[in-house]
């Protein structure tokens, strides 16, 4: 981007182009007194300015001495500091390079992982929880009490962001002037195409979680940036429309109680050894595998509104 | 065989990144080089046959934490205040 210099009327090159183009007659001018005068003024001004910034020099002799102790001991621990941090990142780097020498290779049959509980998951994984998709099973299944409580971790999390960052009532968005609606014809046009397509994968993901590949937290990690593409491209306002605060308050809050109660319901008769009044169905089938699937749902809802919700509240303080 | 030869140009690629993603001053840069080392993260994890994973890397690595990276980066002023000044610049009227 070519920039014009105020003062371009009056320099050498325009008087050049005049005197090319026949509109003015080339003086001939020494220029060099000219600039060294400027210099010669912008160097007094530039002193006359500092003038005060001087400080007059320390004439006790006590409070130099110990001026003098405490910034060398800075100097000597920043330089300590400096040769600190690099040995110990080669250490760390050293001990967990030698120790990644002592683990079993990839895939081997001896290393510890392949134990029975891998197996028995994998045989009886698919008759015990009605899924095809076995890693949806350990996670929503067996190992349904972590899951349980990541969730609670998004959730907190979110409610950490929304303390930091959101804006009191009297408060202005940081957002600036003009930004804020999108409207960037390239991401507009891309985003038009892709939205539906991002949210119909996600859905689908989700949905199918105990069929294929997928599952709660990746459909609705796809679902959050379908959304934050939407919201990035058309503006907040517009997004308001369908997903404002109150809707997000009774999607986070609603599927997360409905989520803690099929667990409860999960962990309490399996502990205790009732069988599930809701049937496990045929394997393979979309309405299949017990509470499976709608745990899966709102898990799903979970992530995604709390992606959004960080994106939000990161670019305007607000939902 | 072509699989170990892609898997090995990808794992390569994986580190030039990583070290390319520390080691660039321009902050837009770095995370631009970090959301392509999801990306082939994400086609490793296919590689090694883990779809779960290769999914949600695919989706947060790439997607949403590079986006929070780039709002972050605006909330604090370190990208595009230059730029824009730019733009608004019109020759000759000054």
């Amino acid at each position: 981007m070519s920039r014009v210099r105020s003062d371009y009327e009056k320099s050498f090159r325009a008087r050049f182009r005049r005197y090319i183009s026949g509109e003015e007659e080339l003086k001939d001018v020494d220029y060099m007194p000219l600039f060294e005068k400027q210099i010669a003024d912008e160097r007094a001004e530039d002193e006359k300015a500092t003038e005060h910034y001087l400080v007059p020099p320390i004439k006790d002799p006590q409070e130099d001495a110990r001026l003098y102790a405490e910034y060398s001991g800075i100097k000597w621990f920043r330089r300590l500091y400096q040769v600190m941090a690099v040995v110990l990142c080669v250490a760390i780097c050293g001990v967990l390079i030698y120790n990644i020498a002592f683990m079993p290779g990839f895939g081997s049959a001896d290393s510890p992982m392949n134990n029975g509980v891998s197996e028995r998951y994998l045989e009886k994984g698919e008759e015990e929880t009605g899924v095809t998709n076995i890693v949806t099973g350990l996670i929503i299944s067996y190992r349904g009490f972590d899951t349980f409580g990541e969730t609670h971790v998004l959730f907190i999390a979110t409610i950490a962001v929304m303390i930091l960052l959101k804006l009191r009532k009297d408060e202005k968005p940081v957002v600036a002037e003009g930004e804020e609606e999108g409207g960037d014809i390239i991401l507009t046009t891309i985003a038009r195409v892709l939205v539906p397509m991002i949210f119909l994968f996600g859905f689908y993901v989700l949905v199918n979680g105990h069929l294929s590949p997928g599952g709660g937290f990746s459909g609705g990690a796809v679902m959050g940036a379908g959304l934050i593409l939407y919201s990035a491209s058309f503006g907040f306002t517009k997004t308001a429309k369908f997903f404002n605060e109150k809707i997000y308050d009774i999607i986070k809050v609603g599927s997360l109680l409905l989520y803690s109660m099929l667990i409860g319901y999960n962990l309490f008769t399996g502990a205790n050894g009732i069988a599930s009044v809701v049937p496990l169905g045929r394997a393979g089938e979309i309405l299949s595998a017990g509470l499976i699937l709608p745990i899966n749902i709102l898990v799903g809802l979970e992530v995604a509104c709390t992606m959004y919700a960080f994106y939000a509240l990161f670019r305007k303080g607000a939902i | 065989m072509i699989v170990k030869i892609i898997m090995l140009l990808l794992v390569l690629f994986l580190i030039v990144c990583a070290l390319g993603a520390g080691f660039t001053k321009n902050l837009l840069v770095s995370i631009v080089i970090f959301m392509s080392y999801s990306l082939v993260m994400s086609i490793i994890w296919m590689f090694l046959s883990a779809p779960d994973l290769a999914i949600t890397e695919a989706a947060v690595g790439a997607g949403v934490t590079s986006v929070l990276f780039f709002a972050t980066l605006r909330r604090i002023n370190a990208i595009d205040a230059r730029d824009r000044k730019e733009e608004k610049h019109e020759p000759g009227k000054e």
